[in-house]
């Protein structure tokens, strides 16, 4: 019974996620929408935890798993990828280096700034 | 035996789940990040497909169960950025300038290397939203017009560097402190790093899952301004 209370909140959600995509014109999927009005929920209170958290920990404890029809996708555009493969991986793995640098040597530089600020 | 597979229910998401399961015992017996569960399933469905000669709107009527919990699924990452909420409080100027920096460079580094092979924009727009987690980055590439399934792609294939090459990026990098190191892998590498945080500590782990909603909204935003300077 608890589930099925839980997973009815999740989706009500998920379609307000839904419908908020409808009608702004803005590029933002619905899940995001969904995630934000979750979070608001929880901030407020107006969702207790306890409402959400074990069918949520459940479908988040599943969530790699739902990219596998996407990623079988792949079989379908392999044609428009394979072209375009080397530029793409090599993009890939710079930018991933790149991104993980400089995310965290300015996270690092703040944080010892803060630090030292206290001392 | 043939047709009867191509008309069963359940012969497409068991293969599925099966594939997963596949995955997570190689992963436990080697220890290596090549063996992503979400990887080995993706190669073992298409092995069983193109051997059976089942198409893949076929597979795609049996398992998009899978596919229709996405959005309820991503919707609950709001669980844990909540529960995180006093230590994101506490250091939320390190967490703005890491995340907001790494998202940048995520879209500047796609956006010069596109120019650099003469892309076409659909590759472009593909590719914008490779270092987020799936569920928003299939959603920014779908509304931008890029091809989801290679961005599907290009989002596993970043979250394994991730997993794999994470600590030796941070070593070469200089990356120490903890809270540093968890922003990092994920605004990187999204869940599949956040995996490997988890394994370095807890403090990593927790601000790893936090980046990927954060990093997944700004990225959001900056992917359609990106979208207009192609």
């Amino acid at each position: 019974m608890k589930f099925i209370r839980q997973f009815l909140i999740i989706i009500l959600i998920s379609f307000a996620g839904e419908l908020l995509h409808a009608i702004l014109p803005l590029p933002v999927p619905a899940s995001i929408y969904g995630l934000l009005i979750l979070l608001a929920g929880l901030q407020t209170k107006v969702i207790p935890l306890k409402a959400v958290d074990e069918a949520g920990g459940f479908l988040i404890e599943i969530m790699p798993m739902l990219f596998i029809p996407a990623g079988v996708g792949l079989m379908v555009s392999w044609g428009d990828l394979k072209p375009v493969l080397v530029p793409i991986i090599v993009t890939i793995v710079v930018t991933t280096v790149l991104v993980m640098g400089v995310s965290g040597r300015t996270a690092q530089f703040v944080l010892k700034k803060e630090e030292k600020k206290d001392e | 035996m043939s047709n009867m597979l191509h008309g069963s229910t359940f012969f497409c998401m068991a293969i599925s789940l099966f594939g997963y399961e596949a995955g997570i015992f190689l992963r436990k017996k080697f220890k290596i990040g090549i063996f992503n569960p979400l990887l080995v399933s993706i190669i073992f469905v298409i092995i069983v497909l193109k051997v059976t000669g089942i198409d893949y709107d076929t597979y795609d009527k049996g398992a998009n169960v899978l596919s229709y919990l996405l959005t309820p699924s991503t919707v609950c990452l709001a669980i844990p950025l909540y529960q995180q909420m006093n230590l994101l409080k506490k250091n939320l100027k390190a967490i703005i300038a890491g995340i907001t920096t790494g998202v940048f460079a995520s879209l500047a580094g796609v956006w010069v290397f596109s120019m650099l092979f003469h892309l076409k924009k659909q590759f472009y727009v593909t590719l914008l939203p490779k270092s987020i987690t799936t569920a928003i980055g299939m959603g920014i590439s779908e509304e931008l017009g890029g091809i989801v399934t290679i961005t599907v792609a290009a989002i596993v294939i970043t979250g394994i560097i991730g997993n794999m090459f994470a600590e030796g990026i941070c070593k070469l990098c200089k990356i120490e402190h903890p809270i540093a190191k968890g922003l990092a892998i994920g605004t990187a590498s999204h869940a599949m790093g956040t995996a490997k945080a988890m394994e370095i500590g807890e403090i990593e782990g927790a601000m790893s899952s936090l980046s990927i909603a954060v990093a997944g909204l700004m990225t959001v935003v900056g992917a359609s301004i990106f979208y207009h300077l192609y």
